[in-house]
């Protein structure tokens, strides 16, 4: 029917119906980028200004008080220490394992095995947090109780496939020559691998831990089950439950109480500002790395 | 992926021959046993995810997936009404957030001027970087009035003939406030992968229809769109994974609420939320490992959702590759 319509249509008239339509698709993408960047100004902006008002050096300094006077300064101590623990020992674990795993990968495994490799990193990126944290709960807590260390091992699971990815990607760009230079001049496999390739990535590692860091440290389901059960103290223990900053700011947001709420807005602006400074920092480095690996090819 | 195609390369194969040197055999030894490791890691999460939902699955069986309710006192739990939250949460974040999405990679890939091109990707890049528990905290504190005040009474009076948008609830949480929540959360995950597979498209292509005539929209309709179809439904089904395991952030500002509505604006729950509410309050063994059978679920279909995912990438890679 539509066509009958058009056959009768003056080309003049037909053109302009297509620029018409054209203009109004091109408003329609300008329009979702500006929604998108307004989200996040508005959410960056209301926790800048909720948050900032309630920041102060007790703040960081000084810990929970149940029942205190309102007069009273209250602060998160114990959770930015535990958030760094926790992440500390995430990253330790995560690290290691992950850049072997991108050695096997990239270096050593045949094709089907590196791509069946490939696809269980990719499964295990797509695991819910949540469901992570019931793991580590049926692997480590059921038997040992909750601790930093089973909260950070949740938190190595999901970085693992972070850093195994990006390491797998600039190990990739290492140009072949280099490797073939190596074992040239009789170097063997494994020095030529730890020596000369591996070190040429160290931008692109320190990026992608950077992210993955970024990522994890904002993580709050995983920890639920492997270490919420705390104490209001400052504790440096591991193997104590640690309070962190992202399950005290989803405690305190459930809290029907405002300077509950003025508490949670002043940890997610710490959150916050951390999480954009890291991210910031890895994009920074990838950019430099990647510009110096496209130097040595 | 065709980087890592080095099938003749002699430098990077698995080690062979008859000089093996003990250094390179321990490497490859380390490497290989972690990813080893890796397999091993994503079998023993589901073994352990199974072996907590065991007691539950014994007593309920599959009936527990379809049974609606939640009753901690006469012990009867089924999964019910949160599969239906959380396939209506991720579904309407699907819905609002892919044509946003794909307009923002169309922004950022024909139209955007040199100058804010690269800013604008920066900062919808970063809108991925805030954490569930924080966005959360805004769409309870802040997002969640204003819905309640003024968008979701407008809806109601103007679409209020559809079930969908029947009247408000006073609190602002709800299934809705979640899909708007969701919609923020998988947004730069689709636009940034659509942006990767539009800058793909070869520009012989996209010149030719240009030189044929077409508008700028007829291009990209012609053109752009046909040519990554495949990769665009692997982003929304990645959005699709990222959307039905957001635990927090849905915990935070969908209610609580056990049962079915079909009205958008009541609470409701679903199953990753269900878990992370209830992290301190199982009451019993059965209550446990029932919450673990919803994690059991919450699992298979994200591994589902995620190897399609990679099969229609992996399918549509080599297919663009012959193409171009």
């Amino acid at each position: 029917m539509s066509s009958a319509v058009r056959s009768i249509e003056r080309p003049a008239d037909r053109l302009r119906r297509r620029r018409i339509v054209n203009r109004g698709m091109e408003l329609l993408a300008w329009l979702a980028a500006a929604i998108a960047v307004a989200i996040l100004v508005i959410v960056v902006f209301s926790v800048a200004k909720q948050g900032a008002s309630a920041l102060n050096l007790d703040f960081l300094t000084k810990t929970q008080v149940p029942f205190a006077a309102p007069n009273v300064h209250q602060g998160l101590a114990n959770a930015f220490v535990g958030t760094l623990i926790i992440v500390g020992l995430a990253t330790a674990m995560a690290l290691p394992f992950g850049i072997l795993i991108a050695i096997y990968v990239n270096e050593f495994a045949p094709p089907p095995i590196r791509y069946g490799v490939g696809l269980v990193l990719d499964v295990l990126a797509g695991v819910p947090a949540i469901v992570i944290g019931f793991f580590v709960f049926g692997l480590i807590v059921v038997a040992h109780g909750q601790s930093a260390y089973a909260g950070g091992f949740a938190l190595a699971v999901l970085m693992l496939p972070l850093v195994a990815r990006t390491t797998i990607e600039v190990l990739a760009l290492v140009p072949n020559s280099l490797r073939e230079a190596a074992l040239g001049v009789g170097a063997a496999r494994w020095r030529a691998t730890l020596g000369i390739v591996l070190p040429q990535t160290i931008g692109g590692v320190l990026t992608g831990a950077t992210l993955a860091v970024a990522r994890v440290a904002g993580e709050t389901a995983p920890l639920l089950f492997t270490s919420s059960l705390v104490t209001n103290s400052i504790d440096w223990n591991p193997s104590h439950a640690l309070q962190t900053v992202p399950v005290a700011i989803f405690e305190l947001s459930e809290s029907p109480d405002p300077a509950d709420h003025a508490r949670a807005w002043a940890a997610a602006f710490v959150l916050l500002m951390f999480i954009l400074f890291t991210s910031l920092l890895g994009r920074w480095l990838a950019t430099r790395s990647r510009r110096k690996l496209g130097r040595a090819g | 992926m065709s980087t890592l195609d080095t099938t003749t390369d002699v430098t990077r194969r698995p080690l062979s021959g008859r000089r093996v040197r003990l250094g390179d055999l321990l490497l490859q030894g380390a490497a290989g046993l972690a990813a080893l490791g890796a397999v091993v890691l994503v079998g023993l999460i589901a073994w352990k995810i199974v072996q907590g939902a065991r007691l539950s699955i014994s007593t309920f069986g599959l009936g527990f997936v379809t049974h609606v309710g939640w009753d901690p006192v006469h012990l009867k739990f089924g999964a019910g009404s949160f599969l239906f939250g959380t396939a209506v949460t991720s579904i309407g974040a699907l819905i609002l957030a892919t044509p946003l999405a794909i307009g923002i990679a169309l922004f950022l890939t024909e139209l955007a001027p040199g100058g804010i091109r690269g800013p604008v990707t920066a900062l919808v890049e970063t809108l991925a970087a805030i954490p569930s528990v924080v966005i959360g905290l805004w769409g309870i504190l802040v997002l969640a009035p204003i819905l309640r005040d003024h968008v979701e009474p407008a809806l109601h009076s103007a679409l209020g003939f559809i079930p969908l948008f029947g009247p408000p609830n006073s609190a602002g949480t709800g299934i809705f406030t979640a899909i708007i929540i969701l919609t923020i959360m998988i947004l730069p995950i689709i636009s940034s992968i659509s942006r990767e597979l539009f800058l793909s498209v070869p520009h012989e292509l996209k010149e030719g229809a240009i030189g044929l005539g077409t508008t700028r929209w007829e291009m990209v309709r012609g053109v752009v769109i046909p040519y990554t179809r495949g990769g665009v439904a692997a982003a929304m089904i990645l959005g699709l994974g990222r959307a039905l395991g957001e635990a927090i952030a849905v915990a935070q500002v969908i209610g609580a609420f056990t049962g079915i509505s079909w009205n958008l604006f009541n609470p409701g729950n679903s199953l990753a939320g269900m878990i992370a509410l209830n992290y301190q309050g199982a009451s019993s063994g059965l209550e446990l490992s029932s919450l673990i059978y919803l994690a059991l679920i919450l699992l298979v279909f994200s591994v589902i959702v995620n190897i399609v995912a990679q099969l229609i990438v992996r399918h549509f890679g080599r297919h663009q590759g012959v193409a171009a």
